[in-house]
């Protein structure tokens, strides 16, 4: 029984995602990953070294450089034979991809896996992670996708995986990429940040989100974050949104300015280890959940707060 | 040019759900049900799009029990020309879902369908991006803008770290997110006139699509409780406790 993972890179650089993924699937069998973009060399050599990879098949074409799925799960499709799991990381790309390989196999999908118990066992959240199912399957293949916050990341170093070069799949030529616009920054990524720092609606306006929180994410050396209230009132671009429809984090530490505690953010933060929340309210329901409250205006508190931690 | 919409009836998104206390499930009994809010966007899509003159005609689609034709009245008020009930009591998985849908495009012939990214009752996200697989079509999921042409759908998606924007060829799939837009609210004359409106009934059978299952649920059991935490009195105090009791920083 194996495993096929889809890497994800940028034709560059592996991301730390795939490292999620295999980890996860460390129980399920012999892995190997999938690198298929252009020029990719380098993330070959990458997925090579990470421990527990037994190989890496390579594919290469123009038309795998931009990910699109129309693509990449015809390639999947090609590669699956020999594998009883398809396996991806729950990130935007995985997400994107994972159900149309299943479709095409005619098998299931499991979707953003916090638990493998065994090989037909699997564990996910529901209804915004208010309750999680174990889901049974004796499907003869399985697509599955786990949630990157729910495993740690396997060794980067210290693996060395045989390189198999693969034919690339048919041309598609359903779609054709356009433009990407990335917001590039000094911060750590938001979804494998140690410390996130997040704000919500109390901030008050895009000025005094980037005021209030930009010095204490400094000094923790921290990703920023935000509830979707905040994004929604603009005070943040919609990647920094964690929560049901934003994204999923779990980091040593997350602290949470004046955000509430509304479902739709909880459901994307309550893995953290620990969690401070800093409200004026004192029944807002994020003190629920957090492992110390502070209750107070959060323009005095954060810079005070700021400035405790420089001492 | 028309437009194809799914649209699920899930447990309204303001209720927090309770597990039953056997764990075979989520108890939603007595609780409110509404149109999955993903896929609201995606009938507002699909009506603005007819609003200017891209669309000339939408069919909303759903799935599932007897009461699935209120989420499909819905749809109507909102501006949907017709609508497509294919009932059934049994639990639907996502790739059966995207085999219905197939078939009834398959008789439709929709030049773009527009489905929520994902259902917030199963959270699974699998169904838009299944459907364009089965049709061979391309798909643009997480969509956060549209626009038609003759040939084509361009659409900007939200990816991890920004946007990326991709050029469909039709008939495409559409995955909304939430950036897409504000659904409308409804008036009460629109509902009236929705009443009016053609609603058909068909079934799996009818479609010849057997409803099979691969995916048994053994347990649904309620998130790990965090246990509750202590209020500090100020800063000082809280660095404190980072720094010496839980040793984050």
């Amino acid at each position: 029984m194996s495993v096929l993972i889809i890497a994800e890179h940028d034709n560059q650089q592996l991301n730390p995602a795939t490292l999620h993924a295999v980890k996860a699937a460390a129980g399920l069998g012999e892995i190997h990953v999938l690198v298929a973009g252009s020029n990719v060399a380098a993330v070959a050599e990458a997925a090579r070294k990470i421990q527990g990879v037994a190989k890496v098949l390579v594919a290469e074409a123009e038309y795998y450089r931009h990910g699109l799925a129309e693509e990449l799960a015809a390639l999947a499709v090609k590669s699956a034979e020999p594998y009883r799991y398809l396996l991806a990381t729950a990130s935007a790309f995985g997400k994107n991809l994972m159900p149309r390989v299943a479709a095409l196999l005619d098998v299931p999908q499991i979707s953003d896996l916090t638990e493998i118990v065994d090989g037909n066992t699997f564990v996910r959240p529901i209804y915004a992670g208010n309750a999680f199912e174990t889901i049974q399957t004796s499907s003869e293949k399985v697509v599955l996708t786990i949630r990157a916050a729910a495993f740690e990341t396997a060794a980067a170093e210290g693996g060395a995986a045989a390189l198999e070069q693969v034919e690339a799949a048919a041309e598609q030529k359903l779609s054709r990429f356009v433009s990407q616009e990335l917001i590039h920054s000094d911060r750590p990524d938001l979804g494998s940040a140690k410390v996130v720092v997040s704000g919500g609606r109390a901030l008050g306006s895009a000025e005094k989100f980037n005021e209030v929180l930009t010095p204490l994410a400094d000094v923790l050396g921290a990703a920023i974050g935000a509830s979707r209230a905040a994004v929604d009132a603009e005070y943040a671009p919609n990647d920094f949104q964690v929560g049901q429809t934003g994204k999923i984090v779990a980091p040593q530490l997350y602290i949470a300015v004046g955000i509430s505690g509304a479902i739709q953010h909880t459901a994307g933060m309550q893995d953290s280890k620990v969690i401070v929340a800093i409200n004026k309210d004192p029944d807002a329901q994020i003190f629920n959940i957090a492992d110390y409250g502070l209750v107070g205006d959060l323009f005095e508190i954060v810079p005070q707060l700021t400035e405790a931690l420089k001492a | 040019m028309k437009a194809l919409v799914a649209v699920k009836r899930v447990v309204d998104y303001n209720v927090k759900v309770r597990v039953k206390a056997d764990g075979s499930d989520v108890d939603i009994e007595n609780v409110k049900m509404s149109m999955n809010p993903f896929d609201e966007i995606a009938v507002e899509e699909a009506v603005r799009l007819k609003e200017a003159g891209k669309v000339s005609e939408i069919v909303a689609v759903s799935l599932g029990g007897k009461k699935s034709e209120d989420t499909l009245r819905t749809a109507l008020a909102m501006g949907a020309d017709r609508a497509l009930h294919i009932e059934t009591d049994e639990k639907l998985e996502p790739l059966t879902v995207a085999k219905l849908l197939k078939a009834v495009a398959d008789k439709e012939q929709p030049h773009i369908l527009l489905l929520g990214k994902q259902a917030i009752d199963d959270d699974a996200g699998q169904t838009a991006q299944m459907l364009a697989a089965l049709m061979n079509a391309a798909q643009g999921m997480f969509a956060s803008k549209v626009e038609l042409t003759e040939q084509e759908a361009v659409v900007t998606r939200e990816i991890d770290g920004g946007l990326e924007t991709v050029a469909l060829t039709l008939p495409a799939v559409i995955g909304v997110d939430l950036r897409l837009n504000e659904p409308r609210f409804v008036k009460l004359p629109n509902i009236m006139a929705a009443k009016k409106k053609t609603l058909e009934k068909t079934s799996p059978a009818d479609l010849g699509v057997a409803v099979v299952s691969h995916l048994n649920v053994v347990r649904v059991a309620e998130p790990k409780a965090r246990q509750t935490g202590v209020k500090v009195a100020n800063a000082a105090e809280l660095v404190d406790k980072l720094k010496n009791e839980a040793k984050v920083i």
